[in-house]
């Protein structure tokens, strides 16, 4: 069966995706898995700078360098033991089940991708260790959305639980893919569904983003919809705003890394502005 | 691709920084050792050594790694450099690379995995021998002075790092050669010195093509030497790189570093340098200073240059007393002691092939013979272990009259004889059953045996039948155990 992941990293928002990871578990009816990454490449290294090489000298070294990394990956497997444990005991008062403990030595991206298989859901937190006040968001937050082919909830600092929702939509494939997902998905049922589209309010944007909501009030959701002109990402936050949305539902990096960097990405300008818990759809 | 740049280049920067330069220190030393080996100017062995440094550090599959001129590879251009001169090595060197991408491109890397852990450490413990060897002409017919420098400088290397903090800082070898150059200069010893050994680089290499004459015969000469180079040093490359996969606990790409070491090797000869490889007691170095990403490669090179440029009229009073010492110590670092521990542990086939090993690259002074027979002797010695799985039973019926033969285990070259000695053709039964349905006929040999077994039976007289040979020569096809399921597997070792 698959499962809803949570990244526990110890962070600021380890509560809050704890509580989104039970909340999404709960409403998908699948177990849930706390996901803790050893992140090896971090530990500085000794450094002896005598330049001589002896008796069996590889022999040692190779021990004195397991050894030292035996030290290390203990320690850190036993704090990331503890920090999972914590986490599992918030997500079972939050009424998950079925909660299962994995830590995995390497890189987070690649790791995650590892267990992609098994994932339903993906809950990260916006905010990582290493956040300042000047960048918000993780350092590892765009690779993993860039590497992972699931839908991601990036949770904020604080968990809200979710009483609306706003789906983001610009009438591309991609897009009416993502609503067909989320259509037939559990996760926001009875909850009301905002559709909304930055653009202009033309017959052909009009009659696209009726069918899509259409599609979704056949599987019983609860939809209304609007088109607005503007800004994609002010435009969205103020309707957020308006309307008292908790969750932002949108697909992400929908372009190449050269067009992020020619015109920027609108991806990473709402990670980088939201307050509420945003469903990034691949 | 952003993030794998900064891990692999700056993820560790004052480490690298730091080893790099101990490394190219230690360097400088061995490519003026090892040319004077390959019987060439200090400067091939001194422009090869930052060049495929730097070039590797780009293009290897090993972060970390340090690739250089190394005394395996010199060891096999003696004879090229002694009867045709300089040009036909360069050019020699460029062939290596070019084979060696193309060996890189066939993933040849990955035939890395039938030499095993015995031949790699007697290739290994060989190559010290090697190097330690090529250091007796420098202490034979010599004065007392000589000894008593060689065993000052080793004193010096092994004692200077108990001294407390400033032992630590400074490379030991590097404290080695300054002291010993200072009190050969200050007592005015007559003694030999690097710039007796040939010319030291004055200039920045330049690019050049090897002045050789582009027809067949050049490549008659040259390619048996290149071929050589070109699988020593891809051997000695990858295995240094299992040395390093294993200290730092990652892994590498061995096929990208077979191609990178052929780029290098390229680069090398167009720069008027010898060809070269990775080097396994400056890895070690590496690794043990600290360094870690491909930094730490091309801070050594580079590094490794300019202090030849800025210091060239001091290299060349270098004695060479202290050139031996420190080479003394590398081939002390890269033997495995432990080997000689283990070999009372180890099983006796195990043994022969790593002595084997140590024993036919001494003579020949050829590594790649070495490795050649050490993996035939552990590919015998592995098909003799798994011939002992096969057991035959029979029983016969109340009457006498029918024999049936239950065949389980593996039949092959080296068990055929034993599955043919297991049937007893002499007695006279009337009908003989061979159940072969647990059994496993690895190759053609197998099956003649098979028939072999059959046609004799018949002699004697008796009506033959085998069951279930389908099932046991299903091994025989080349692609046999493609799949991997522990089903397959189960059923293939079934019985024992």
């Amino acid at each position: 069966m698959k499962h809803v992941v949570a990244c526990i990293d110890g962070s600021a928002s380890t509560q809050s995706v704890c509580d989104y990871a039970s909340w999404a578990a709960l409403r998908l009816e699948t177990p849930l898995t706390l996901f803790h990454v050893l992140d090896e490449a971090r530990y500085p290294t000794e450094t002896d700078m005598t330049g001589n090489i002896g008796l069996g000298s590889r022999e040692a070294l190779l021990e004195q360098l397991a050894e030292l990394d035996q030290q290390r990956s203990k320690l850190a497997l036993e704090q990331g033991h503890h920090m999972l444990e914590s986490a599992k005991a918030r997500a079972l008062e939050d009424g998950v089940e079925q909660v299962n403990l994995r830590q995995r030595h390497g890189d987070l991206a690649e790791s995650l991708h590892e267990i992609e298989d098994s994932m339903r859901l993906l809950v990260m937190g916006l905010h990582g260790e290493d956040t300042t006040r000047t960048n918000r968001v993780g350092s590892q937050l765009e690779t993993v959305v860039r590497t992972m082919n699931r839908p991601i909830l990036v949770a904020p600092e604080e968990f809200t639980e979710p009483k609306s929702v706003m789906l983001a939509y610009d009438g591309s494939d991609s897009s009416r893919k993502g609503i067909r997902l989320l259509a037939e998905s559990p996760i926001f049922r009875g909850l009301p569904l905002h559709l909304v589209m930055v653009g202009v309010d033309t017959k052909d944007n009009h009659a696209s983003i009726e069918s899509a909501a259409n599609h979704l009030r056949e599987l019983g959701h609860d939809v209304r919809f609007e088109i607005r002109s503007g800004e994609v990402e002010p435009t969205l936050h103020a309707y957020q705003n308006e309307h008292n949305i908790d969750v932002l539902v949108m697909g992400a990096y929908g372009h190449s890394r050269i067009r992020q960097f020619l015109v920027g990405s609108t991806t990473t300008s709402i990670l980088q502005t939201t307050n509420s818990a945003l469903l990034l759809l691949r | 691709m952003l993030k794998s740049i900064q891990q692999n280049w700056f993820s560790n920067i004052r480490g690298d920084l730091l080893s790099g330069i101990v490394v190219a220190l230690a360097l400088i030393p061995e490519a003026i050792a090892f040319s004077i080996i390959a019987g060439v100017d200090p400067k091939v062995g001194l422009y090869a050594s930052f060049c495929i440094a730097v070039v590797i550090a780009f293009t290897g599959g090993r972060p970390g790694m340090i690739s250089a001129a190394t005394g395996a590879m010199a060891l096999l251009m003696v004879t090229l450099v002694k009867d045709h001169g300089l040009e036909y090595l360069l050019a020699a060197t460029l062939l290596t690379g070019v084979l060696q991408i193309i060996a890189g491109y066939l993933k040849l890397g990955d035939l890395m995995r039938f030499v095993s852990r015995s031949v790699v450490t007697g290739f290994v413990n060989a190559l010290a021998i090697l190097i330690f060897m090529a250091q007796l002409p420098e202490l034979t017919n010599v004065t007392w002075h000589v000894y008593a420098m060689t065993a000052a400088g080793l004193a010096i290397i092994y004692g200077f790092p108990y001294i407390p903090v400033i032992g630590k800082i400074l490379p030991s070898p590097l404290v080695c050669i300054v002291s010993l150059t200072i009190v050969a200069v200050f007592l005015g010893l007559d003694i030999r010195t690097v710039g007796d050994m040939g010319e030291l680089p004055d200039a920045l290499p330049i690019f050049l093509w090897p002045d050789v004459p582009l027809n067949f015969e050049t490549l008659a000469i040259i390619f048996p030497y290149s071929a050589a180079l070109a699988v020593v040093g891809i051997l000695e490359s990858l295995m240094t790189a299992t040395i390093v996969d294993d200290l730092t606990d990652t892994s590498s790409d061995k096929n990208r570093e077979c191609k990178g070491q052929g780029i290098a090797n390229i680069g090398s000869g167009l720069l008027g340098g010898m060809a070269g490889c990775a080097m396994i007691g400056q890895s070690i170095i590496n690794v043990k200073s600290g360094g870690r990403t491909r930094l730490s490669t091309l801070v050594a090179g580079i590094f490794l240059l300019i202090m030849v440029l800025v210091l060239d009229n001091i290299l060349i009073q270098i004695p060479m007393a202290a050139l031996v010492a420190v080479m003394i110590m590398v081939s002390i670092g890269t033997f495995s002691w432990s080997s000689i521990r283990d070999l009372k542990k180890h099983p006796l086939s195990t043994n022969i092939v790593m002595v084997s090993t140590v024993a036919v690259v001494v003579a020949t002074h050829n590594l790649a013979l070495g490795v050649l027979v050490g993996v035939l002797l552990a590919a015998m010695f592995f098909a003799n272990k798994i011939g002992h799985y096969l057991y035959i039973t029979s029983d016969i019926d109340a009457d006498g009259i029918k024999r049936t033969y239950r065949v389980i285990g593996q039949v092959f070259f080296s068990s055929s004889e034993k599955f043919l000695a297991s049937f007893d053709f002499k007695e006279g039964v009337e009908r003989v059953v061979i159940d072969v349905s647990d059994a496993h006929f690895w190759d053609i040999t197998a099956v003649e045996a098979l028939d072999r077994a059959v046609v004799k039976f018949r002699r004697e007289g008796a009506d033959v039948e085998v069951i279930g040979l389908n099932e046991a020569s299903a091994t025989i096809v080349d692609r046999f155990g493609v799949h991997d399921k522990p089903e397959a597997v189960d059923k293939l070792m079934g019985g024992h």
